[in-house]
């Protein structure tokens, strides 16, 4: 790991200040702030983040890990843990996606230490962004190409991906924040902001070394995602190579809000599959309004993956992610919600 | 002759490293050469005792405990948060070590498992279910899965095998002995001392 001169923050507009003007949102960052550490740590023993300054985000817990259910939906303070969340009663009860995208993700230690605000910045873990001994990655040196799209590209994304860089967002919890509309709240040099989630992350863009829309020195400070009836019928179905602690190869955020037989509303993100936290609004306007029924559902799922670019080892994908899509769905269509009988 | 084991020798071998570097360390934290080397002061508290190190800020948690407060139980296995090797408790949470920077881990409570026994030695009741189930082989992996079993127990989630093996599944143990540690983590479930 290379030095880098460590501070602690007092209050967000100190962080902020600290890390203005050095490129935050881009992979070169010369300041990376400090929540969790799981990715950032990682990533600098690697040798791909090379901070000279790290701003530990730490003291400011206190301020912004709370859970609130409120009459707009649940706000998320960015500093919650992952484990905190993820057995917060309420949520369970109230929002069964969000806590099964976090209960799902990582180990129960790598849980009780990343922070909300942290997991949706983490980075990809295509092996070529993590090994610098591979010189071809865009993201990593920019303009330098890309080794995984001739190279090992089995996990690598089919969708939101260009000719510059196909690596895979690796997140659960953003999946679904994508589907649920949540919205994200920043605080910057500038003053405060709120965005919504999907535009967070940027499309690749030939430049994928440029990965979200944050500005200098901003910092996620919490996450709301409002109320509505389908976030009681929600959950998260993830397919992994094993049974537990491991990455997504397939995954899916689905609510449902039905009258009868018919779809309201539904939200769908999908995960293991794109280059960002990914909503499939196709599928989700061919269902509305329509009966659920395994034929609609194959019907949504084949529009969902209609933009689909593989690259030969992932060319199973395709397929994975609609019947992950189409069980998803028929699983929530079946599911018992608390106290009511289906 | 004294006997030697390879604890004794990994022992002596860190205590001289320590002799060799600690003090030049605290002449140049005691000086203004901080900026130079990055090395700062840093108060860590593990098992329940305080200890003043200066520590360049790439330290771990894990390389702090092992390589300067020779307390060499928590294991280095891979080193970037996969193995599960390093589990230690940080306020009262199971977290991983190698992750985890001295620097930002001041003023917090470190329990690692050489706190884990009793003051009279006597073994906490995860230990001696590890080895009454005999739930390791060459046991490099043991300490970070006692220290993840006895939270995982606090946490309560032991309530089942799948439960125990879901809630585990962040300790990687390469010999396979999983399913003597779920049999041991069951024999512990009930009693919990020290956790």
């Amino acid at each position: 790991m290379r030095p880098f001169a460590y501070e602690r923050a007092s209050d967000l507009a100190q962080a902020s200040r600290l890390a203005a003007g050095t490129g935050q949102g881009q992979i070169d960052a010369e300041t990376q702030f400090l929540a969790g550490g799981t990715t950032l740590v990682d990533l600098m023993k690697l040798d791909v983040l090379r901070p000279e300054r790290v701003v530990d985000l730490g003291a400011l817990r206190a301020g912004h890990d709370k859970i609130e259910m409120t009459s707009k939906g649940l706000k998320l303070g960015a500093l919650a843990k992952m484990s905190s969340v993820a057995a917060h009663p309420a949520v369970l009860a109230q929002y069964p996606a969000v806590a099964q995208s976090l209960q799902l993700a990582a180990s129960a230690q790598l849980r009780n230490m990343a922070t909300l605000g942290g997991n949706v910045m983490q980075k990809t873990r295509c092996p070529y962004y993590r090994d610098p001994s591979w010189l071809e990655c865009n993201k990593r040196v920019p303009g330098s190409g890309c080794a995984a799209i001739g190279g090992v590209n089995r996990n690598h994304a089919i969708l939101g991906v260009d000719a510059s860089c196909i690596a895979q967002y690796p997140g659960d919890f953003g999946v679904v924040l994508a589907a649920l509309d949540a919205q994200v709240d920043l605080s910057g040099t500038r003053g405060i902001r709120t965005i919504p989630f999907v535009s967070l992350h940027t499309a690749p863009n030939g430049q994928p070394h440029i990965e979200t829309t944050l500005r200098s020195g901003e910092i996620i400070t919490g996450l709301l995602i409002p109320a509505g009836p389908w976030n009681q019928r929600s959950l998260y179905l993830k397919i992994r190579d094993r049974a537990s602690y491991e990455f997504a190869i397939s995954s899916a955020a689905v609510a449902l809000h039905m009258e009868g037989d018919t779809v309201r509303t539904v939200r769908i993100g999908l995960g293991g599959m794109a280059y960002r936290p990914w909503r499939a609004s196709e599928a989700e306007a061919l269902l509305t309004g329509q009966a659920l029924t395994e034929a609609t559902a194959k019907a949504a799922a084949a529009a969902a993956l209609q933009g689909a670019k593989t690259n030969g080892m992932n060319d199973y994908k395709p397929e994975l992610a609609r019947r992950t899509l189409v069980r998803a769905l028929l699983q929530a269509k079946g599911a018992t919600l608390p106290g009511r009988e289906s | 002759m004294p006997t030697v084991t390879r604890r004794t020798v990994l022992t002596a071998g860190a205590a001289v490293a320590g002799v060799a570097l600690d003090p030049l360390m605290a002449r140049e934290g005691a000086g203004q050469a901080s900026a130079a080397t990055g090395s700062a002061p840093i108060t860590l508290r593990v098992n329940g005792k305080s200890h003043q190190l200066v520590l360049d800020p790439r330290t771990t948690v894990l390389d702090a405990l092992r390589d300067h407060l020779h307390l060499t139980g928590s294991k280095k296995g891979c080193d970037q948060g996969q193995c599960g090797a390093c589990t230690v408790h940080i306020n009262g949470e199971r977290v991983l070590s190698c992750l985890t920077l001295a620097i930002a881990a001041q003023g917090q409570r470190i329990e690692t498992i050489e706190g884990l026994a009793a003051a009279d030695g006597s073994l906490h009741p995860m230990q001696k279910a590890f080895i009454d189930q005999d739930a390791f082989q060459c046991g490099y992996c043991t300490p970070g899965q006692i220290m993840s079993a006895v939270a995982c127990v606090a946490e309560g989630h032991c309530g089942s095998d799948a439960d125990i093996q879901e809630y585990m599944s962040g300790n990687l143990c390469r010999c396979g002995a999983y399913p003597k540690i779920v049999a041991a983590i069951k024999q512990a479930r009930g009693q919990r001392e020290n956790s």
